[in-house]
Parts: structure tokens; C-alpha cells; sequence
């Protein structure tokens, strides 16, 4: 009898706690952001933590793993506790998720853009995605190895500033890599990281520079088919890069960016090219002997036309949109959210201090900017009248167009294939990757 | 107890019979659906026929993984057993620190798939590195890498079933053999293996099925490179489903069709080697 009461109970217990399980309660009508930067995860926990304290609206926020989040999100939107917040990465991003995103054309937040044209718009011109952010990548260097250069006999320039175009810099780094002993480093660039996964300094932001000329070569924002025309100058600067780097180009299989980032800060080697994120990077690197006032940045000079006035790559790819799908109240909800971070003077601090951000709101003023070196330099080439280089990247078709062109760009590394044939995997890539997207 | 066997049968089964369909059958069906369908999430589907199977067997990716996927399963099944059972016959001798082996080689069963994938891509490329090329310079690395990495995981588990089997071998049988002067070998050959007949049936199955499914170790040691060349079924299958916009049919396409390969051969190897087994 005894055990036959144990049991019973040992079944009741099993089928509660499956019924909990199941059961757990949503939060109703509040806010859920799904974070994109794995790097700001306590940030964002803090700001929903605050934003409760402050209006009462319950809030929730979870981060997607490195390189996760369009699985993460294809899961998280189909549970009955979506999220109401989310990110989308430029037009294709857009195009996958249309069927979620909500018209926000009349949000306050869509209104105070500096630019409404950075805004993502949908077929009908309403407003789908809004950026929160601006970035920057070019060629970040560390000035005081550059001020050793300057000083050796026979320098081929006497300051950065006379570096302003592919012919200078490749004269500098050429100069720079065969005294590379005398100036205490392994190598003028840090290594051309090409592990699977790790490529998307080449095939995405380096890329952006020959693929945004063809665009303005043929007035257009988008192609169904490129010709790639400027595969030269790419082969330029991407041979300079593994000719005149830390590591020998057959070995780049094995690294990744963070050894590259890591050899900078150890200051292994004078240039790495990357963006303004990347200071977090260097600056908790252990042994790190990269200071605050010795890093800036110098534009990719790759041999385009008009190259003295070229300036920063300068773009995008963070849009907030809202889920379409949820509730009208936490629609609102999300809204009121966005609008709380770019006004209140708690959300403006998260935004500018915290998370780094250089917002593209009216709501900011002059002062209100991250004060961290390499988005110091990047506003000032902003401000320098230089011509920026849009991101024209989130139109590149798919992410396995970018895996194929890594691939190709570390089979030409190898030395196993040659440029022509990363020439032929860029242009069927592209090719084949937007048809299937139609 | 019998009795009170059944009659507590499907109070106790409720609890897995209900975690099985949550998780197992109604996913299952739900996706031979959407393969049928075009969708971004599992609740926006829209019907549209078997345009997802032509688009998959298109797909000159598909058919190269399915290739490499055969290769490397035939080598991989080979060495995972013979290596298994080798070690499994030298561990029923009775030598000294049996145990102590028994549970070393079970060992790398334990870590997960991702984890020895980041070991062992550090120790292949060490090793490469003396000769200054990496894993990724030609696809028999990446080849030999994924036999390697999966005998290291999975023969300490085959070795298990593999030394249960041996010692069921009732001893008369052996001593009979003996008597009757079989050498070494001939009582291997013609009175073990056809005694572990069952215990080969099992490993066999799991060899096949686990060598045709390896994803994270195959993630995580070449992630398919160099350019797609050691790409296996699943790790393509993943690639399409989240690697291109609007592919998430055809990749649940693809998926159906693994699917579909592996229960067949699966099947077919039970059913083929079952008739080699002899009653114990």
C-alpha cells in the first residue's frame, strides 16, 4: 500500500512539473529586445532593469550568440513570447523578414533621424527599419610604431597625413616591412584572418570599397549581376595586406580576429584593418601596449579614383524593427521604448556611454558622442570633409555568398587557386545568390 | 509484479510518451510539412508543392556533401570498428589496469562534439604548422582530420558494447574449441565473431548513423573549408537553411531527404547483418 502511495506521488510530481514547465506565464504587453552585440549583453540587461524602474513597463531582453542571430531569431519570433524589438541587418535583412516588420514611419524615433534616407523602406516607401547606430571601419594603425618609421633614415614620407593614396601607402608598408626588425614588429599588417567564420574584414567590409565604386560607376544602389570591375584594386590592397603581414600566407587558415586584433594590441605589427568596435578589443587584450592616443584610423586606400578625398567607410548594418506580429499595445510598448532611449537623459546616456553608440538622432547634440579614440577619429574624418564610403554591404545577396568568397580569398592565399578565379566565384556567386532570392 | 506492471503501464509512460511527441514526433511531421512549404518561421508557411525537391537535387552542394558524406562514413565505419574491436579483445585478456584503459578510452565519448572539433582542429594545425600550411590547404586534411577526430570519439563506446558481447561468449564454447585444437585465430574467426554477431549488428548501426549525421564535429574542425570541399550532409543542410533568404524550404527539403538515406541504410544494415546472427 505504502508503495503504491509512493508512486502515485512520484506521478503526480512528474505531471505537475511538465504542466509548469509548459505553463510558465508570458510577460504581458511589455517590451522584449532581442540583442545583436554579444558585447553589451550586461548593458542591455541594466537598460531594461532601469526602463522598468523608470515607466513601470515590464522588460525583457535576451543577447544571440556570436554570429546567431538570424537562428536565434527564427525561433524566438515563432514562440508565443516573440520578441517585439529586434534587428535587422540592411534591405536583404528586411526582405527575409518583411512578413515581421512593422510600418514605424510615423514613430517619433523615425522622425528624429538626421537622415531619413539611412532609414530602411519598403516597396510602398513607408519605414521599416530604423538604424540606432553608426560605424566606421578603415585601416586602424598605431602611431607611435608609424612615428618610429618617420624617424628612420630613408622613410619614404614624414607623416601619416602624406599617405593618401594606394602608391604612398604601398611605398610606406613595403619600406616599413623590410626595416620591420629596427621598428620592433613582426610584420606591417596584422595577419589577413581567413578561418571559416572569420573572413568578413575581406569578403564583406573590404569588399565594400570596388563593389560601392561599380554602384557609382553605374548609378545604381543594387545589381542583380556585377562585373566586378574594380577586382584589381581589391587584389591590390588584399595583396599588400598578405605580403607584408605578421604571418606567412599559407598559415592564415588558423587565425581568426581576434589573433589578428591581438597582435595589433601587443603591438606585434603597425596596421590592422577593422572598425570603431574594435577598441574594446584592443584595449582588453592582456599586455596590451597600444595606448588610447597612439590608435587612429587612415582610410583603405585600394588605387580608386579620386583617392586623396577618400575617406572612412561609414555606415550601418543595426536597423530596430518592430514585430508586427505581437499585440498593438506592445507594439506601442517597443516604441515608446526606442523613443525613451534617443530623448530621456538616462536612455541618451546608455546610448552614448555605455553602449557606444553614435546615434544618427536629432534628439543628440554636439557633446553627446563616445568618447573612446577610435570613434574619436572616426567623427573627425567625418568632419574633415572627406568623402565617406557608404556601407553598400548589406546588399550583398547572402550570407553564403560571403562563405564562398572567404573561401575563394583563402584558396588564393594558399597560393592553390589564382585571382582570376576569385574573380569568377564573385561574379556567379552574386549571380546565382540573388536569383535565389527572387 | 507483473500484474502491477500493467497496470501502472500507462500512468508511467505517460510522462516520456508525452516529452517523445512534444519533442520528437510532432516536430518530425511538422517537418515533412514545411518542407512543402515556403517559410521564414515555423508559423508563416505557405504551400508550395515539391519545388523545394527540385531546387534541393539542383543544388550541385547537395549531391558534393552527399558524396563526401559516403566517403568519409565507408572509412570512418571501417576504422571506428576494427580499432574497436581490436581494442576490445586486448581488454577481455584480463591484463593488469583493465579497468583504468577501459574507462580512458572511454573518455573522449564524453566531451561534447563542438569542443574536441576546437581541440583537435589546435593539434592538427600544430602539427601542420611544422610544414607551414594549415588544415584548410587541401580537403584530405580536413578529410583525415574528421576520420581521426571521429575514432577518437567514438571507439571507447563501441569498445563497450563490443567487450559486453565478448563476454557473453559462454566459456564452454571456448574451452570446446580448444579441445578440439583450434588455433588463435580460427577460434576468433569462426566462434568470437560470429558469437559478437549481435554486438556487431548494434555498432554497426551506430557507426553508419553517427558517421552520416556528424555535424558539430565537422562545424567545428574545418566548418566545410576549404571552399565547401568537407562539407557534410547536415553542416550543408544548416548552411542553407540560415546561410540564404528564403531557403529555409529547401533546406527542410534537404533534411527529408537525409532523412530518408539514413533510415534506409540504417535499416537494410540491421536487416542484413540480423540474418548472420547466431542464438547464443
Amino acid at each position: 500500500m505504502k508503495r503504491k502511495l509512493v508512486s502515485g506521488l512520484l506521478c503526480a510530481a512528474t505531471l505537475t512539473m511538465l504542466l509548469v514547465g509548459c505553463g510558465q506565464k508570458k510577460e504581458e504587453n511589455g517590451v522584449y529586445y532581442l540583442n545583436f552585440k554579444p558585447e553589451v549583453t550586461d548593458v542591455w540587461k541594466e537598460i531594461a532593469e532601469v526602463y522598468t524602474e523608470e515607466t513601470g513597463v515590464p522588460m525583457k531582453v535576451e543577447t544571440a550568440a556570436g554570429g546567431n542571430y538570424e537562428s536565434t531569431l527564427k525561433s524566438e519570433i515563432a514562440k508565443k513570447d516573440a520578441p517585439t524589438l529586434f534587428q535587422i541587418n540592411g534591405p536583404i535583412g528586411y526582405e527575409s523578414w518583411k512578413d515581421y516588420c512593422a510600418d514605424i514611419t510615423d514613430a517619433d524615433f523615425t522622425k528624429a533621424l538626421t537622415d531619413e534616407s539611412l532609414a530602411i523602406t519598403g516597396e510602398d516607401g513607408k519605414v521599416y527599419g530604423v538604424p540606432y547606430t553608426v560605424e566606421g571601419y578603415g585601416i586602424i594603425y598605431n602611431d607611435e610604431i608609424m612615428q618610429k618609421y618617420f624617424a628612420t633614415s630613408g622613410a619614404v614620407v614624414k607623416s601619416v597625413d602624406e599617405i593618401d593614396g594606394f602608391d604612398t601607402l604601398k611605398a610606406v608598408v613595403e619600406d616599413m616591412q623590410s626595416k620591420k626588425e629596427e621598428l620592433g614588429i613582426k610584420g606591417v599588417f596584422a595577419s589577413t584572418s581567413l578561418l571559416p567564420g572569420e573572413e568578413w574584414r575581406w569578403q564583406t567590409h573590404l569588399a565594400n570599397l570596388p563593389i560601392e565604386a561599380e554602384y557609382v560607376d553605374k548609378g545604381v544602389n543594387d545589381l542583380d549581376e556585377i562585373e566586378f570591375t574594380y577586382s584589381e584594386n581589391f587584389q591590390n590592397i588584399f595583396d599588400l595586406y598578405l605580403n607584408n603581414s605578421t604571418t606567412d600566407p599559407k598559415m592564415l587558415g588558423s587565425k581568426g580576429v581576434n589573433d589578428s586584433m591581438a597582435e595589433f594590441a601587443l603591438g606585434q605589427c603597425a596596421m590592422v584593418q577593422n572598425g570603431n568596435w574594435a577598441w574594446g578589443q584592443i584595449s582588453e587584450v592582456d599586455g596590451n601596449v597600444v595606448t588610447a592616443e597612439n590608435i587612429k584610423f587612415m582610410p583603405i586606400y585600394c588605387g580608386l579614383e579620386d583617392e586623396e578625398n577618400q575617406g572612412l567607410c561609414i555606415g550601418t548594418e543595426n536597423y530596430f524593427a518592430i514585430n508586427s506580429q505581437v499585440s498593438e499595445e506592445s507594439q506601442k510598448a517597443s516604441i515608446d521604448f526606442v523613443n525613451w532611449l534617443i530623448t530621456s537623459d538616462t536612455g541618451k546616456d546608455y546610448m552614448v556611454n555605455k553602449l557606444g553608440n553614435i546615434a544618427p538622432f536629432t534628439t543628440f547634440e554636439d557633446d553627446e558622442k563616445p568618447t573612446d579614440p577610435l570613434a574619436v577619429s572616426m567623427l573627425e574624418s567625418m568632419d574633415s570633409g572627406k568623402a565617406s564610403i557608404p556601407w553598400i554591404f548589406q546588399t550583398f545577396p547572402s550570407q553564403t555568398f560571403k562563405d564562398n568568397f572567404g573561401a575563394a580569398l583563402l584558396e588564393y592565399a594558399q597560393g592553390t587557386v589564382d585571382w582570376s578565379e576569385v574573380e569568377n566565384v564573385v561574379v556567379e556567386q552574386w549571380k546565382i545568390e540573388k536569383e535565389a532570392i527572387k | 509484479m507483473q500484474k502491477n506492471l500493467n497496470k501502472y503501464f500507462p500512468i508511467l509512460v505517460l510522462p516520456t510518451l508525452v516529452a517523445f511527441l512534444l519533442a520528437f514526433v510532432i516536430p518530425f511531421f511538422m517537418g515533412i510539412y514545411l518542407s512543402f512549404c515556403e517559410f521564414s518561421t515555423v508559423t508563416n508557411a505557405e504551400w508550395v508543392g515539391i519545388e523545394n525537391y527540385i531546387s534541393a537535387f539542383s543544388n550541385k552542394d547537395f549531391i558534393n556533401s552527399l558524396i563526401f558524406t559516403v566517403k568519409f562514413a565507408v572509412v570512418a565505419v571501417i576504422t571506428v570498428n576494427v580499432f574497436a574491436f581490436l581494442l576490445a579483445l586486448l581488454l577481455t585478456k584480463g591484463i593488469k589496469g583493465t579497468n583504468i584503459f577501459r574507462t580512458v578510452f572511454f573518455m573522449p565519448n564524453l566531451i561534447g562534439g563542438i569542443v574536441l572539433g576546437y581541440i583537435w582542429q589546435s593539434i592538427i594545425n600544430g602539427v601542420l604548422a611544422n610544414y607551414g600550411i594549415t588544415m584548410l590547404m587541401d580537403e584530405k586534411y580536413g578529410f583525415w582530420g574528421l576520420v581521426i577526430l571521429m575514432n577518437w570519439q567514438l571507439i571507447g563506446y563501441i569498445m563497450i558494447i563490443y567487450i559486453a558481447g565478448l563476454q557473453n561468449i559462454p566459456q564452454d564454447v571456448l574451452e570446446a574449441a580448444s579441445i578440439d585444437g583450434a588455433t588463435k585465430l580460427q577460434t576468433l574467426i569462426k566462434v568470437k565473431l560470429p558469437m559478437v554477431m549481435s554486438s556487431i549488428t548494434i555498432c554497426l548501426f551506430l557507426t553508419i548513423t553517427n558517421s552520416f549525421k556528424m555535424f558539430d564535429q565537422n562545424l567545428a574542425l574545418t566548418a566545410g573549408g576549404p571552399a565547401n570541399k568537407t562539407t557534410m550532409m547536415a553542416l550543408d543542410i544548416y548552411n542553407t537553411f540560415y546561410g540564404k533568404v528564403g531557403f529555409e524550404g529547401v533546406g527542410q527539403a534537404k533534411a527529408v531527404i537525409f532523412f530518408l538515406i539514413v533510415a534506409f541504410i540504417g535499416i537494410s544494415q540491421v536487416a542484413y547483418s540480423r540474418r548472420k546472427e547466431v542464438e547464443g
